[in-house]
């Protein structure tokens, strides 16, 4: 496909791996804050051929493994209340809550149902009158205009049966905290191109300026995050920390001002915990109140159980980059895609699952 | 999650500022995809769709001035060579 193939062309990554190899002149510690990104990067071992080089840690960018546990909970209870139907992300069923995934939740008579687009759940609102339909609103800035969008679409049509569980996160904020922690190693990001092309580039400026780390924009195919990690490189060598867009086919330094609109007119800035992190200040997103009418945690009570965390999950320092999956005591024994205990092993970007997949973790749990 | 897909505009099919929908080719295969984000898309650009939903249109300039980059950098490079005779 064009636009897609050309950034797997396994001469362009070559060159881009001796170009890396030539600019590091001591090994340098990068963040890729995209799930989508640490599976492509594991998938064409380019960590692997980087070893010694770039040392590449993973962040906390996916969003099925940051969706508070309590929200998970409270979908499970509403997917099991008479009357009303939960839509989600496929992603996100199998994750498992402190009392079982949506997905075991539909094998004791829970109604639930995947869906590609939150369109799909207005849709599903429309042609089921008598369901209360509510959709499970995960993701970050790449996902929040869909969800707004359908807002809309249920406003104008007058759907008095939609509405969200809202736990949609932003990812800069995380980034914040990451880099405020103690502990933490990242001395260079790079950022992920598809929340770039709604938020645009430009946000990144303070972020630069305060913590003195470079930022570079960055795609999902090899030749991009090749690329990336080439431009980050040089800015480490070279001591500039700036911002750099290296995905101007699609990220423009404004982002998409229609976009940004439309979230802006359906939902505000909110504190959010993230599971495995904890509170981030400025970290979410809620529906702005003339469209709390919307709002699930509105229309049915809340969950008043305390949620419980597994403790044999180390999910946390797993999404902060403090440790690897595999240095995680239960990954790939306890812990597999088949009986995940966190999220990230369940996850299509979740790093645990990566690992897992491409890593031959099954040789050496075996 | 983030994961998002170019196509190419085929067809326009609604203008709608919030329902405005498109043909979307993706290698072959055609969906339906709403345009609210990208009203400015001619047919023939492509956009980067997300969850159904365009939210970006490819700036095919700044690719091509990319890949010209890309196939500006030295070819031939000693380790590259050395790894080539490790794996045969
Ligand atoms: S391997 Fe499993 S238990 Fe360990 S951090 Fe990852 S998801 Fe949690």
């Amino acid at each position: 496909m064009k636009f897609l193939d050309e950034y797997r062309d396994p001469v362009a990554a070559r060159r881009l791996l001796a170009e890396i190899r030539r600019a590091a002149r001591r090994p340098w510690t990068l963040m890729e804050v995209c799930g989508g990104q640490t599976h492509s990067l594991l998938r064409h071992g380019i960590d692997v051929e980087l070893a010694g080089v770039v040392d590449l840690i993973h962040g906390p960018g996916c969003p099925v493994c940051v969706s508070p546990l309590e929200s998970i909970d409270f979908a499970r209870e509403l997917s099991l209340r008479e009357g009303v139907l939960l839509a989600s992300f496929g992603d996100m069923l199998r994750v498992p809550g402190s009392r079982g995934s949506l997905l075991e939740a539909r094998a004791v008579g829970g109604r639930v149902k995947p869906v590609y687009s939150p369109m799909d759940a207005v849709d599903l609102a429309r042609r089921n009158p008598d369901l209360q339909v509510v959709f499970f609103a995960v993701g970050f800035e790449t996902t929040t205009p869909t969800t707004a969008l359908a807002v809309r679409q249920a406003k104008a049509l007058g759907l008095r049966n939609f509405s969200l569980l809202v736990a949609h996160v932003r990812v800069l904020p995380a980034m914040e905290a990451l880099v405020e922690s103690a502990d933490c190693r990242v001395q260079g990001f790079l950022a992920a191109g598809h929340v770039c092309a709604v938020t645009g580039c430009k946000e990144y400026a303070p972020f630069v300026e305060r913590y003195r780390l470079p930022v570079v924009v960055t795609g999902f195919e090899p030749v991009d995050l090749l690329q990336g990690i080439l431009q980050c490189v040089r800015l480490l060598e070279s001591g500039r920390p700036e911002v750099v867009n290296c995905y101007r086919r699609t990220a423009r330094d404004a982002g998409n001002p229609t976009a940004q609109r439309l979230v802006g007119e359906v939902f505000e800035v909110c504190d959010r915990p993230w599971r495995g992190l904890g509170m981030i200040p400025r970290g979410g997103l809620k529906l702005r109140p003339e469209f709390q009418q919307f709002d699930a945690e509105v229309r049915f009570c809340g969950a008043t159980v305390p949620a419980i965390e597994d403790h044999e999950c180390h999910s946390g320092a797993v999404l902060a980059g403090r440790i690897k999956p595999k240095a995680c005591p239960s990954f790939g024994t306890s812990c597999t895609p088949d009986r995940p205990l966190g999220a990230p092993m369940v996850s299509s970007e979740g790093a645990c699952a990566a690992y897992y997949r491409y890593a031959g973790a099954n040789h050496l749990s075996g | 999650m983030c994961l998002a897909i170019p196509g190419k505009v085929v067809r326009w099919i609604d203008s709608d500022p919030l329902l405005g929908v498109a043909e979307v080719e993706f290698g072959g295969v055609t969906r339906r995809c709403l345009m609210a984000c990208v009203p400015e898309a001619s047919e023939g650009d492509y956009v980067v769709v997300h969850a159904g939903v365009a939210i970006a249109i490819v700036d095919a300039e700044e690719a091509a001035r990319v890949l010209a980059e890309l196939a500006s950098l030295p070819e031939k490079v000693e380790w590259l060579e050395r790894d080539e005779e490790e794996t045969q």
